[in-house]
């Protein structure tokens, strides 16, 4: 049994950290976070050529061609980094659609371009408060036009490509729309967490190409979102390690009552839940990755499984980050809020964790009920 | 990554499961499918008698103590090839728990410190299950502070060399049913506690050993109290140096806390059917959002221990140390199956409370759960000492301030209102 990642694996790992602490410090983060711009281009840039954006596309599209464990572990130390940058919108969502049903020509047309940074893509699913489900999508195509209105889309405001949920006939299909093209009206939205871009998107008419076969519209945009989550989980466990090793090292470092605040149980075992919850997460998330990297029937279960668990611990990790830092924790200069704002939207990103435990159920009761049950 | 076998792993598992279709006791197979939540299924029949039967089949055939040293009654294996038997062993290795203290650590504990001719005596008959032994650790006054012990050993007056031991130890399991146990005592009160330690070993039919079961706040009785009146030991029977019994101690707990992959139970997958099945006035519990999400919290705990248990399982295959992630388990499944209990007797409404196996529903598994389930917590370290450790070791913030670790052990205060 090997249950883990490989030597090789865990270099990429090593490398891809080597390259965030360099390149994406916390000022970085800040400097996104404060507004100073709605992404890190460099660091976009300099993700794209180290090969990250395109390490699980096939190099016939201009990615490495490596695999989707190798974007597990890259995953892992963008979301310790809480880079600043539209790799879930652009990668986990957009490229893995186009790669899930993409034509030839749609995949050449666009991966090339998402692997290389040059194109940001995204995936335009919920349309205001609530759940999104394949009753609830208003948005419309008729006659290769698309209209309705897309609320929030994460890095919607700086996107070139998106791949919309829409319904067309009888049911919901998924489209491709040029975002630069005509028909689209885009508004920045404030979000819980500035480091990451939201957007309101309007449709008007925009001209839009179907995305894989009609009628697997909405089973199409469910696998590419039990895709997302399993990248996205990897991206939770990294914040959460990150976040316990803060609170950790200032348990370690700050002086109270004349002891270490560290010394104190209450503090210990509120970090060693943090290491319980972070530890649960993460052997979740390798079960994820196994079955993405696996193609194996398992994943939709296996992506929700991860999917709450991690939402779980980075939250967890997060929330109690702050809470070991008292008051140094609540304020501004401190990192801590950092995480707490990421692990949050990294919570409804993909949609809330109530929505992914509904799943999980769902899930779970049709591989009991399934004859040959694996 | 995957959970695939090496060609050697498959060999192994391949000749494993072919003797276990050869020999396994069948009989006993829909039996012990029907074992409750801590407590073994084996009909009418005699549970130590079968589980004795099937441990002496295991050792003539070379299964017993797959870990253990072939001289000691064991085969050589590798820790991976004792995590794969107990895969294929399956069902029947509920037969083992009469031996888990033993096997799991006494022997080893003897294996570091006793001498060759005490371990070529004594641990094949503990490998084949012919003796029984328990650990006599904790007492009313030393649990979570074990060294707090306070059971004397002295010096027999008679220049035998002997020791006489006088004192009480409790939650011994097995006690009642063990041909020998390991014993550690206090054998100086006059330097700090951790100092004045010995352990030793010691047929439990000597006389002024007495075994008490202690009926427990589930109303069953597993283990018990153990008093111990002028008991006398032959000093070769001691482990270690006298006052090096803390370090020896230390042999026996951490090999408690390296038993691999044994999969400490949830409760989950039971919950999972029973709310598959329960009918509520809006249909199937399972259909209720409620009662989803805490299922869904419940599943992702589950599966988070048994891919951990995986992790640590592919470290052992690789020959490498699983790390300490391993500790959480029973942090995770004592307090997780606590909560769960409470749950499915609420699903249950007024009728929750019903505890027969006739009358209750589920045939009062949950029931069972609840009231065995605070034990969990406390057990083999409790909830508490678990997260020190975690929070100590793994993640190496300072160790509590001990305000009688330099103080004679007589002196230390024994009653918050003395």
């Amino acid at each position: 049994m090997n249950f883990d990642f490989s030597d090789e694996q865990k270099q990429l790992r090593e490398e891809a950290r080597r390259f965030l602490a360099d390149r994406c410090p916390s000022t970085a983060v800040r400097a996104v976070l404060e507004g100073g711009q709605s992404y890190d281009k460099a660091l976009w840039k300099g993700l794209a050529e180290m090969g990250f954006l395109g390490a699980a596309i096939p190099e016939e599209y201009g990615g490495v061609g490596l695999g989707h464990l190798e974007l597990c572990v890259i995953a892992e130390e963008l979301g310790r980094a809480l880079a600043p940058v539209p790799m879930a919108s652009s990668i986990y969502l957009a490229a893995e659609a186009l790669m899930v049903a993409g034509s030839a020509d749609q995949k050449a047309k666009w991966l090339p371009l998402l692997a290389s940074g040059e194109a940001i893509g995204t995936l335009a699913l919920a349309e205001g408060v609530g759940r999104t489900t394949e009753a609830t999508i208003k948005t419309q195509v008729s006659g290769g036009k698309l209209s309705g209105t897309k609320v929030p889309v994460a890095d919607g405001d700086i996107a070139d490509v998106a791949i919309v949920v829409a319904r067309s006939g009888g049911g919901v299909e998924l489209f491709i729309v040029d975002l630069n093209g005509p028909g689209v009206t885009r508004e920045t939205l404030e979000s819980i967490d500035p480091s990451r871009g939201q957007a309101r998107l309007v449709f008007d008419g925009a001209p839009a190409e179907q995305l894989g076969a009609a009628g697997e519209g909405w089973r199409t945009a469910a696998d590419v979102l039990d895709r997302a989550a399993v990248l996205v989980s990897f991206e939770q466990v990294g914040g959460a390690d990150r976040a316990l090793e803060m609170g950790r090292d200032y348990a370690l470092e700050r002086m109270a009552f004349g002891r270490q605040i560290g010394s104190f149980q209450a503090i210990k075992h509120m970090l060693a839940d943090m290491y319980v919850a972070a530890t649960l997460a993460r052997s979740n998330a390798y079960y994820g990755a196994w079955a993405l990297s696996t193609g194996s029937p398992e994943l939709p279960v296996a992506a929700a499984t991860a999917r709450v668990s991690a939402t779980d611990a980075f939250q967890h990790c997060a929330k109690n980050n702050i809470q070991v830092h008292g008051g140094m924790g609540f304020t501004w200069a401190f990192d801590c809020h950092l995480f707490y704002r990421r692990s949050n939207a990294l919570a409804l990103g993909l949609g809330s964790k109530s929505t992914w435990e509904d799943l999980l159920i769902d899930r779970l009761r049709k591989r009991n009920e399934a004859p040959a049950a694996a | 990554m995957n959970f695939d076998d090496t060609p050697q792993e498959a060999a192994f598992r391949a000749e494993a499961r072919a003797w276990l279709d050869a020999n396994a006791p069948r009989e006993l197979e829909a039996d012990l499918k029907k074992s409750g939540f801590a407590s073994m299924n084996v009909g009418d029949r005699d549970p130590i008698a079968v589980s004795k039967s099937w441990q002496k089949t295991k050792a003539e055939a070379g299964w017993a103590c797959l870990h253990w040293p072939k001289e000691y009654g064991g085969r050589g294996a590798t820790p991976i090839e004792r995590v794969i038997w107990g895969q294929e062993e399956g069902v029947f290795s509920a037969l083992s728990g009469t031996f888990t203290i033993g096997h799991g650590m006494c022997g080893p504990t003897l294996m570091a410190w006793a001498s060759e001719e005490h371990k070529r005596r004594l641990l094949p008959t503990m490998a084949s299950g012919e003796h029984i032994w328990c650990q006599l650790f904790s007492e009313p006054a030393g649990g979570s502070d074990l060294a707090g012990l306070r059971t004397r050993a002295e010096k027999a007056t008679d220049g035998s060399g002997d020791w006489i031991i006088n004192g009480q130890k409790i939650w011994t399991s097995g006690a009642q049913y063990s041909d020998y146990g390991i014993l550690i005592t206090r054998t100086d009160p006059n330097v700090p506690k951790h100092k004045g330690l010995t352990m030793f070993w010691l047929d439990m039919k000597s006389p002024g050993v007495e075994v008490r079961p202690i009926k427990q706040a589930n109303g069953q009785s597993s283990f018990n109290e153990v008093y111990f009146t002028d008991v006398r030991i032959p000093d070769d029977q001691r482990l270690g140096e006298v006052g090096n019994g803390w370090k020896v101690s230390l042999t026996t707990l951490m090999n408690e806390r390296l038993s691999i992959g044994s999969g400490m139970p949830t409760g989950f997958p039971e919950l999972f059917d029973y709310c598959l099945n329960l009918q509520t006035m809006d249909g199937p519990a399972i259909d209720d959002a409620a009662v989803r999400s805490r299922l869904a919290q419940y599943a992702v705990k589950a599966s988070g221990l048994k891919y951990t248990g995986m992790r640590a399982i592919s470290a052992l295959s690789k020959g490498e140390t699983p790390g300490p992630e391993n500790s959480i388990g029973k942090l995770v499944a004592g307090a997780s199956m606590q909560e769960l209990a409470m749950f499915a007797l609420d699903l249950q409404g007024q009728a929750g409370v019903l505890n027969s196996p006739a009358e209750a529903d589920a045939a009062g598994r949950f029931q069972a759960m609840l009231l065995r389930s605070p034990a969990t917590r406390v057990e083999g370290g409790t909830d508490e000492i678990l997260r020190n450790i975690i929070a100590e070791r793994v993640l190496g913030l300072p160790g509590d301030i001990r305000v009688d670790k330099d103080v004679p052990f007589k002196d230390i205060p024994t009653s918050g209102r003395g």
